[in-house]
């Protein structure tokens, strides 16, 4: 027998650091600050709507663009939040967390030889998948003094002929980036001109602090080019629900929904019910936590920056991007050091790509106590390097 | 609840640098709002939580439910602080249902406990009647889980699960 021959395109997915660095932080007893979902378990009213839903039997198949009662309230809620129209009936599309609308949207519309630029450092997954399908990645590389913006002339001079999409992720994981209004007008006013479809994964949209999330979609004439995804993750602290959504123009979601609805017939029917409490009524929820990760925030710059890693204040997500080349240390050779020397798991920044190194992701989604102890042994191991 | 009051409640250890930093004040008014909610009586004092199971010689609990008669105007104040003068009394609550004080006291073995509800609780003038629950095992106080390894945080065992 000959070995079972994969997918060519699975070899051409580059190595992660990720799992590399994960291998080594497997001992229980160390203290972990590199997971990327909220501590806060689901709102009660959210779990007691699935178990309503159990109970009442309501465990069928959905349409598979999801109920129509929750894509209303998608598109109630970001009319609400954000001042932007979607058609419940034909510009949104419900999906098994926004990674499947990621993945959805990148094989619906990349052809093998497309260029797609992405913001780096940037999320893990999008990588895997747009070379799953046969494009290629064009990484634009923010910087921490630009508090990890895209800007036009980094925009200008990655865009080719062949470029086919954008992928944007603001507020940014794992940078905590976030852009404003201005800012993507600034960008929208280049897109105006291109035939380039823009991802626009908004995932931490509700975890902005100070400042408003606005979105590349909100800008005249981007609307129309853009793929707005979001999910209920982070937002309500629904992680292992799996629910997400995407919103576009109605032909763009026609056609995502070809592959769509014969990839996964339909989203799970008991989130989808949570998904319609957490909507109408998880406003405080989401206010409490959004309170609680923004003091933990405070509270992890201001050390890390007197332990002598300087860290861009973020404005959005639970993430900290502190800068450790101070150390002298590469990022994996930091990492790897901390984790023995004081069982702290931080994810070196090269993880998200190489603009990443010379940074680690310190996750701020972990109790008060938690992230103190962490600071206090980073802070034992920042005197130890610096001797 | 005041933001610095909730965070005080969860961990009365914090410094004042960390609370200033946490809520965006200085550190001068991050004092000057404990020194207050001190003098106004909120904050009434700073404790420890600990696992007495661990510690050697720990002392017995029971909660003692208390049945009393009110008396004319003074209602249950008077005899509220007759218990709450006891040295063995830890907590002392006025309850709506079937009895009117929940008293919980601790002592070094289960018969001082004992005598200390025979001598000095149940002798007390219109103290009708007492119900005493020897506490086994405390599994979490003061939203605290006290067993070690038991975590709040799920994540890590779902990941392990």
């Amino acid at each position: 027998m000959s070995p079972i021959k994969f997918n060519e395109r699975l070899s051409k997915i580059p190595e992660g650091v990720l799992h590399k660095y994960l291998e080594l932080a497997t001992d229980p007893s160390i203290l972990s600050l590199s997971v990327g979902e909220p501590d806060f378990p689901t709102p009660f009213h959210i779990r007691q709507a699935a178990i309503d839903s159990i109970q009442l039997g309501k465990t069928f198949y959905t349409p598979s663009r999801g109920l129509l009662s929750l894509r209303k309230e998608i598109s109630s809620i970001l009319s609400r939040k954000h001042h932007l129209d979607y058609d419940p009936v034909n510009e949104i599309i419900v999906t098994v967390g926004a990674s499947q609308a990621l993945e959805a949207a990148f094989i619906t519309l990349l052809n093998p030889g497309d260029e797609v630029i992405i913001i780096t450092p940037a999320y893990i997954t999008y990588v895997p998948i747009i070379v799953m399908c046969g494009a290629s990645i064009v990484p634009i590389v923010t910087r921490a003094d630009e508090g990890f913006k895209l800007t036009p002339e980094a925009l200008s001079a990655a865009i080719s002929d062949k470029t086919k999409m954008l992928v944007l992720n603001y507020p940014s994981n794992p940078t905590g980036g976030v852009m404003t209004h201005e800012d993507y007008e600034a960008i929208a006013q280049i897109l105006r001109l291109k035939d380039i479809v823009v991802i626009s994964d908004e995932i931490y949209s509700e975890l902005t602090y100070g400042v408003t999330h606005a979105s590349i979609a909100q800008c005249v004439g981007m609307k129309e080019k853009t793929i707005l995804i979001n999910g209920f993750s982070k937002a309500y602290a629904m992680t292992g629900w799996r629910l997400g959504y995407m919103c576009s123009t109605p032909e763009i979601i026609k056609n995502i929904s070809v592959y769509h609805s014969n990839a996964i017939l339909c989203p799970q029917t008991i989130s989808q019910f949570a998904g319609i409490e957490a909507l109408k009524n998880g406003d405080e929820d989401i206010h409490h936590m959004r309170e609680e990760y923004d003091m933990r925030r405070r509270l992890v710059i201001d050390r890390l920056n007197k332990m002598g890693l300087p860290c861009a204040t973020p404005l959005g997500a639970f993430y900290a991007f502190p800068d450790i080349r101070s150390s002298g240390l590469s990022s994996m050779d930091f990492c790897s050091a901390l984790l023995q020397s004081k069982k702290v798991a931080v994810i070196p920044g090269n993880a998200f790509g190489a603009a990443g190194e010379g940074y680690i992701r310190f996750s701020y989604s972990y109790s008060l106590q938690h992230i103190q102890e962490a600071l206090d042994r980073m802070e034992a191991f920042m005197k130890e390097i610096k001797k | 609840m005041e933001k610095i009051l909730s965070l005080l409640r969860n961990n009365a250890r914090l410094s004042n640098r960390e609370l200033s930093v946490m809520l965006g004040i200085s550190e001068e008014e991050a004092a000057a709002k404990i020194k207050a909610l001190e003098k106004e009586g909120i904050i009434k004092g700073y404790l420890t939580v600990c696992n007495e199971s661990k510690v050697e010689n720990a002392p017995v609990h029971a909660m003692i439910e208390l049945k009393v008669v009110p008396m004319k105007e003074l209602g249950f104040q008077d005899i509220a602080n007759r218990v709450i003068a006891l040295e063995a009394v830890d907590s002392v609550y006025l309850m709506a249902g079937d009895y009117d004080l929940a008293v919980f006291v601790k002592g070094k073995t289960m018969q001082e406990v004992a005598t200390f509800v025979a001598k000095r609780l149940a002798t007390l003038d219109s103290v009708l009647s007492t119900n005493t629950h020897f506490i086994l095992n405390k599994y979490k106080e003061d939203g605290i889980i006290l067993e070690d390894g038991s975590t709040q945080d799920i994540r890590s065992t779902l990941k392990s699960e």
